[in-house]
This record gives C-alpha cells, structure tokens and sequence, in this order.
C-alpha cells in the first residue's frame, strides 16, 4: 500500500495492516480457487468419446472436498474479523487526548477549517478560519469536530487513510496525529451536488515553528478580525 | 386452458404488444433490458471520455459539464441495475425458462404477468423523460441520499429527482407483481412427478431472489414515498432543521441494496449451474448444498446492510456487529463457488460460446468476490469507502452478473427461444472481446482507489495528488478498454439479428440437455407443450453409468 500512497497519521499503518493481511488470506483462496478452477478445465476438456463420471456430490467422502476448505474459511473470517476490528476500534472508538480541537464544516461547496489561534483553544476570539485548507502541527494529536451546513459530504484524507461522512445537524468527534510533513489532498467523498466534483482541500502538516510563524503573520488580520 | 383458446388467430397487436404469453413478455422484457443496456453503455462511455480526457468534445455528446457528469453516473447506476440487471435476469429469464423448466403451459396469473410488464415500460419511459426535462437529469447518485436528494435547491434537478424516484417507486411495485407470480407458478404448476429437489437450481434461484426482493424493499418502497413528501412538500422526514434524520434513509436504502446484490447474483449463479452441468455432461456436484447455501445466503443478506455506511455517522460500535455479518456471508458464497468448480471434476467439457461465458463468469466472480472483503472488514473499509476500488469490485461481481452470465444464458438458450443456432465463430469473438476489454477496464481502477481516487468526480485535474500522469495513463487504459469492449458488442448483435432470422435451424434439443424445456419444440408454441410433461427424476442426470446416451431427461421414463 505504502507504494501507492503515503502514510502520513499515527494509524494509516494500522490499516495497511488490515488490507495486508486481507490480501494475504483472500488471496491465498482466490490463487487456490483459481488454480484449480483452470486446473479442472484442461483436464477435463472433451477428449474422443470418453464419458464423464457421474459424482452426486452428496456422498461424506465427496463432501468433505466442499467442508474442508468452508471450516478454513471460517478460521480466515475470524482471524480478518479480529484484526479489522482491533484497527477500526483504535481509530473510530477511542478518543486519545487531544493537543488541539479543529472544527471542520462541509458545505456546497467548500470545507471550512476553524483552527484553534495562538491561545491553542479552539472557539475564542483569536481562531483563524480557512477555507479549503487545514493546517496541522505534525506529532501531535487533534480531534476534528466535523459538521455539515447542508447535504451530506465526507471528510477524507487518503494518506491519513481516515474518513468520515459530515452529516447536517449533527457534530462528529473523531481524531488523527499527523506523522510526516507536507501538503496533501483532502476529497470530499460523499456525492453533495454539482460541485462535488472540486469540493477538494489540502491539509499541511508542519513543524511546530513554522506552525508558529504561520499564526504570527496573519495574527494581525486575525486580531482585526476578532474586533 | 382449453386448447381450442390456443388455435383462434391472434393479431400481430395480440401476439407481441398486449400478450400474456409468458414467452412473449419475457422477451419484451428482454428487449427492454438490452435497449436499457445501450442507454447505460453510451452513457459511461461519455464519462469515461470526459475522465480521460477532460474537457474534450466527446463524439456523439459534446462536452461534459459537472452537472451533466453527475447525470450521467448516476443514471448509468440506476439504469444497469434497476432496468438491466434486474429485468434481464429475474423478468426476462424468468418468465422464459420457468413454466418450460418446470413443464407447464403458462404462469399462474398471466394477466398480472403482463400488467407487470407493462409497469416496468412506463418506468422505464418516464426515466428517460427524466433526462430531458428542465434541469435535466437527476445527479445524486443512484443510492440518491437526502438532504440532496430531498431538496431541490441543493440538487438543482426539481423534476429529474421526482422523477428519477417516481421511475424507481414503479419498477419496485413490477418486480413485487412479477415476483408474487414466479413464487406461486414454482410452487403450483410443476409438471406431475417434479419434486423440490428435481427443480432446476435456475428456477429455484429466480424464485429464491423474488422472496429476497419482495422481503427487502417494503422498507425502501416506504423511504422512497417519503423522500417523494420531502421533494414535493417539503415534510421533511430525513431533514435535520425538522426533526428528521437523514441517516435514516441511508438504512432503509442499504436494507434492501445490500440483499438486491443477491437478487442479481442468484439467477446468474442459475443460469451458470444449467450452462456448466450440460457442457460438462455432469450431474451438479451437491445439489442440496448449493440450494442450502443460496437459502443461508438470502437470510443472511438481510444482515449485512450497515457495511455501506461505516463511516457513514452511525454508532462506531454498529460497526463490528456489521463486520461479522458481513465476513460471515463470504462463507456461503465461496461453498457455492467451490460446488460449481467441483462440478466440473471428471466433466467431458465442450467449449460453446455458453460454456466460456459460464467459466468466465466463475473466474471474474471469484475476484469480485474476494475483493469484497477489503470492504465488509471495518478497518480497511475507512479507507476503501467511496473510492475507486469499491468502484472496481462491484463492478467486478455485476460485471460478471449482468453481463457474463447473462451471455452464458442467451447463448444458450437462444435455440429454445428462436428454433435457430447462433455462430459459434462470431459468438467466440464475441467473448474474448468482451472479457479481455472487460479485466483491462477495472483491474486499472482497482490501483486508482488504492491510490486514493474518489469516486463521481468529474475532473480529478482539481486534485494534486490525483493530477499526477501516472494515474492519468490508467484512466486513459481504463477507456479505451471501455471502448474496445463496447465495439466487441457488435459482433454479438449482428449474430443475434441474422441467426434469429437466418440462422441455422435448430432441433428441440441441440445442447442434449436434461431438463424439461428441451422437451418442447423450439420455438414453443402458445401453450408450450404438445403435450404436458411428466417428471421422472432429477434436472442433472448426465453420464449415467450403464446408459448408452450420456444425458437422460427428466421427462422421460
Ligand atoms: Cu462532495
Ligand atoms: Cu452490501
């Protein structure tokens, strides 16, 4: 995964994890099934006037063909149940402590991105609003509060692997920590009307310091704003 | 019915506009569905064009505005499985093929047969109306949520989403009147000695996807007229300002979205079982297996509908229980798969066009099937949600379903159906220009999702990270396979059109098939059978040791 796309939060490798082990165990039954399946027809292609045998399927001996490979896929299922829920329970259920609060609103068709201002608090005065871009310190954990002022949209930043739908009416909790530097894409990717189409945004992960001097060269228009 | 009803002439309005000849409107169904098919086929070929190259006057449309691009994919959607998909395998194949299968004259009520029929035309008319009206079509999406779809003034289609849903609302209540009559036919006319375990496993599938259908879309039928009072009344059930939820939509779609997969898949996995067990001249490894595990697969169907809304904002913990459904019904499928594969140990296989469209529908299944569970697994579906790759999987089970199998059954019932044989030579073409095209369409959509591309945009040139060249070649490989796959079509048509009229006469019984509407003359005449069958054994006797011929049908002694 890795190949085709950065990971860039605390927990992307979680779920290249899930798809890893998925692409090992599914992909072990499809090789098997897919073997055999061309297997039997090469073998058993039409040759002179030879018959078929006749097998109802339904003796223990025939059936065992069909049981044996059901039980493994049972213990595969329960093996890819456990993991995938480990992972979706690490980044949907729990909520580690969060360093900052940004409030993220989707809307025909533009995201806006409240970020808390130099007091670090999230609704005061001294927050600065963007639109279409999120700027975030690397290493250290956020929580989103994700809204929505219309129709559905959803929040996705493929390298974080992390998504969620914005729905109207309600505000959404969850969380990320940003691990590597740089500007990536964030999509929306529920279906919210004609501008769906460009309702991207970019999220820039930075060091602390730069972070810090971003805040200071608007902290004039911000403060201006505030009054 | 008394023979004498059967002689008196009937006029050309009598015998193919207004009749109730099970045959007859399991063709007009069939033609509908493939007329439909041409209609969803030039649709994705224009928004295919527009995503390879963006902005350019695409040949037979012009260029492609963002709103008409969401027309389009959404139209594309509802078309291929509401007016395809369905039409196709449940309406045409099973009007055709169950009362010859199960040796009777027609279904039980053939008047609601034919009002079924003549809904699902106006349906389908009035989904076409839809694209023309002021506003133009609708663009929400086939799942078509609310608010969105709720109000016209974020969806900017006043009259395309009425519409749209007003098409979808009719086409529920034909496949619920169609439905009630392949259920009461299976049941109550099966010919004198046909016992449950002698009914072709195509019939009972067909069967088997009614009860689905009519079990899962009461719910939806109920959404859909309210989201009709929140278009037109603005009430305001899945409005959030009101009251409403517009969650709720989302369960009451998926409730019967996620058990309509098995709807379409069920009668393709019949047909295949009836293609494969003649051309391998084999009798259908575990027969009770593969109706037991079709049954499994129906009840658990219904408990799976919540793996298309993970992130959707429902309850986090919702989603674990979703997850162990979801892995669970993988179980049932794969058993069916491994008895279809089974069945051709030991088989004489002969390569008809059927037979390959047959195995190629169990070889491109399987991948449909498999990457299924990066997305029933929770932890992996966050990130695949809504991307390409979801794109590319089911497109890979409907793909197969609606298309492959589909082929594999008029392949090979086309000399029942027309008293003639099809090209072989042609009919081969046909294939490998459709399943190569087919493989080099979505196995570069599978890498696009993987590599985080969204789905129903309509220029990824907006997108940085998606802008790149190397994802751009795969759009561009994924069209011209489109293209190269749409032109492989031809061949199939013009074979179709001149051996219906021209083609090679066929007997009753070309393939030396088993079951019973081999039995009839081909083409059968109003009423079917000369003379009504009796059943004697199972559907899938090939190769009985100690026979001198290799298949012994069900009809006789
Ligand atoms: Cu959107
Ligand atoms: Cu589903």
């Amino acid at each position: 995964m890795e190949a085709l796309l950065l990971r860039a939060s605390s927990y992307a490798a979680d779920v290249d994890g899930v798809i890893h082990l998925i692409t090992l165990l599914a992909g072990f039954w499809f090789i098997v099934a897919e073997v055999v399946l061309f297997y039997f027809i090469f073998k058993f292609r039409k040759k002179n006037n030879e018959k078929a045998q006749y097998i109802t399927g339904e003796k223990k001996e025939e059936m065992k063909w069909i049981h044996w490979p059901h039980n493994l896929i049972i213990v595969c299922d329960i093996v890819l149940v456990f993991f995938a829920i480990k992972a979706w329970y690490h980044i949907k259920q729990e909520l580690p402590d969060p360093d900052f609060t940004v409030k993220i609103t989707g809307q025909q068709w533009a995201w806006r991105m409240q970020h808390p201002g130099p007091d670090k608090q999230l609704d005061t005065a001294d927050d600065i609003e963007l639109v279409d871009e999120l700027r975030v310190v690397v290493g250290k954990t956020y929580h989103y509060k994700l809204e929505s002022l219309d129709v559905m949209h959803s929040f996705s930043v493929p390298v974080f692997r992390l998504k969620q739908d914005a729905i109207p009416g309600r505000t959404i909790t969850g969380w990320f920590k940003p691990t590597r530097t740089g500007a990536f894409d964030i999509q929306c990717a529920e279906m919210c009307g004609i501008g769906h189409g460009i309702m991207g945004a970019r999220i820039i992960i930075e060091t602390e310091e730069e972070h810090q001097k971003w805040m200071e060269s608007l902290s004039g228009n911000s403060v201006a704003q505030a009054l | 019915m008394s023979s004498a009803e059967h002689h008196h002439e009937q006029s050309i309005w009598e015998k193919y506009i207004f009749s109730v000849d099970h045959k007859v409107i399991g063709m007009q169904y069939m033609f509908t569905g493939i007329a439909m098919a041409l209609i969803g086929g030039f649709f994705v070929y224009v928004f295919r064009m527009q995503l390879a190259f963006p902005g350019m006057s695409v040949p037979g449309f012009g260029t492609v505005n963002p709103m008409e691009y969401n027309s389009l994919v959404t139209n594309h959607g509802s078309i291929m499985i509401f007016w395809v998909a369905m039409p196709v395998l449940i309406a045409a194949f099973g009007n055709f093929l169950i009362p010859l299968m199960i040796g009777c004259d027609d279904m039980v009520f053939p008047r609601l047969n034919r009002l079924s029929y003549q809904i699902f035309l106006v349906s389908a008319i009035i989904l076409i109306i839809s694209f023309f009206v002021q506003g133009g079509g609708f663009g929400g999406a086939w799942t078509s949520y609310p608010p969105l779809s709720a109000k016209s003034e974020y969806n900017l289609t006043p009259w395309g989403a009425s519409l749209w849903l007003l098409a979808v609302a009719l086409e529920f209540v034909a496949f619920l009147i169609g439905g009630i009559n392949f259920i009461t036919t299976l049941m109550n006319s099966r010919a004198p000695g046909m016992k449950m375990y002698d009914i072709p496993i195509v019939c009972w599938m067909i069967v088997i996807a009614s009860i689905l259908f009519m079990a899962s879309v009461g719910p939806l039928i109920a959404g859909a007229v309210m989201l009709g009072f929140d278009q037109v009344y603005s009430i305001g059930f899945f409005d959030p300002g009101k009251g409403g939820d517009p969650v709720l939509w989302q369960h009451l779609f998926w409730f019967f979205g996620h058990p309509e997969v098995y709807v379409v898949l069920l009668p393709a996995m019949g047909i295949v079982a009836e293609v494969i067990t003649t051309f391998a001249r084999k009798k259908l490894f575990a027969y009770k297996t593969v109706l037991f595990t079709a049954a499994a697969t129906g009840v658990l169907s219904f408990f799976v509908w919540a793996h298309h809304q993970f992130v959707s904002g429902i309850d986090p913990r919702m989603a674990n229980v979703f997850t162990v459904t979801t892995l669970m019904i993988s179980v049932p499928i794969a058993e069916m798969l491994f008895v279809y594969i089974a069945t051709l140990y030991g088989g004489s296989i002969r390569f008809t066009t059927a037979m390959l469209f047959a195995l190629a529908f169990l070889a491109e299944f399987l991948i449909g099937g498999v990457t299924g569970i990066y997305l029933g697994a929770s932890g992996s579906d966050i990130f695949f949600h809504d991307t390409y790759f979801v794109l590319a999987h089911f497109h890979y089970t409907f793909v197969p379903i609606a298309i492959i199998a589909t082929f594999a059954g008029l392949y090979y019932w086309f000399p029942k159906m027309s008293g003639r044989l099809m090209n072989e030579t042609l009919g081969k073409i046909h294939f490998w220009m459709t399943i190569i095209p087919f493989n080099f369409i979505f196995i570069p959509l599978f890498i696009l999702g993987a590599s985080g591309q969204h789905r129903r945009i309509y220029n990824y040139q907006n997108f940085p990270d998606l802008a790149v060249p190397e994802l751009q070649n795969l759009r561009v490989v994924a069209t011209v396979a489109l293209i190269f796959m749409i032109l492989g079509q031809i061949p199939f048509f013009y074979n179709f059109i001149v051996s219906w009229k021209k083609g090679e006469k066929a007997d009753a019984n070309p393939w030396k098939a088993a079951t019973l509407e081999w039995a009839a003359p081909s083409p059968p005449p109003h009423g079917n059978f000369a003379e009504l069958p009796n059943c004697y054994r199972g559907p899938y006797e090939y190769s009985v040791p100690g026979r001198d011929l290799d298949y012994w049908p069900q009809n006789v002694k």
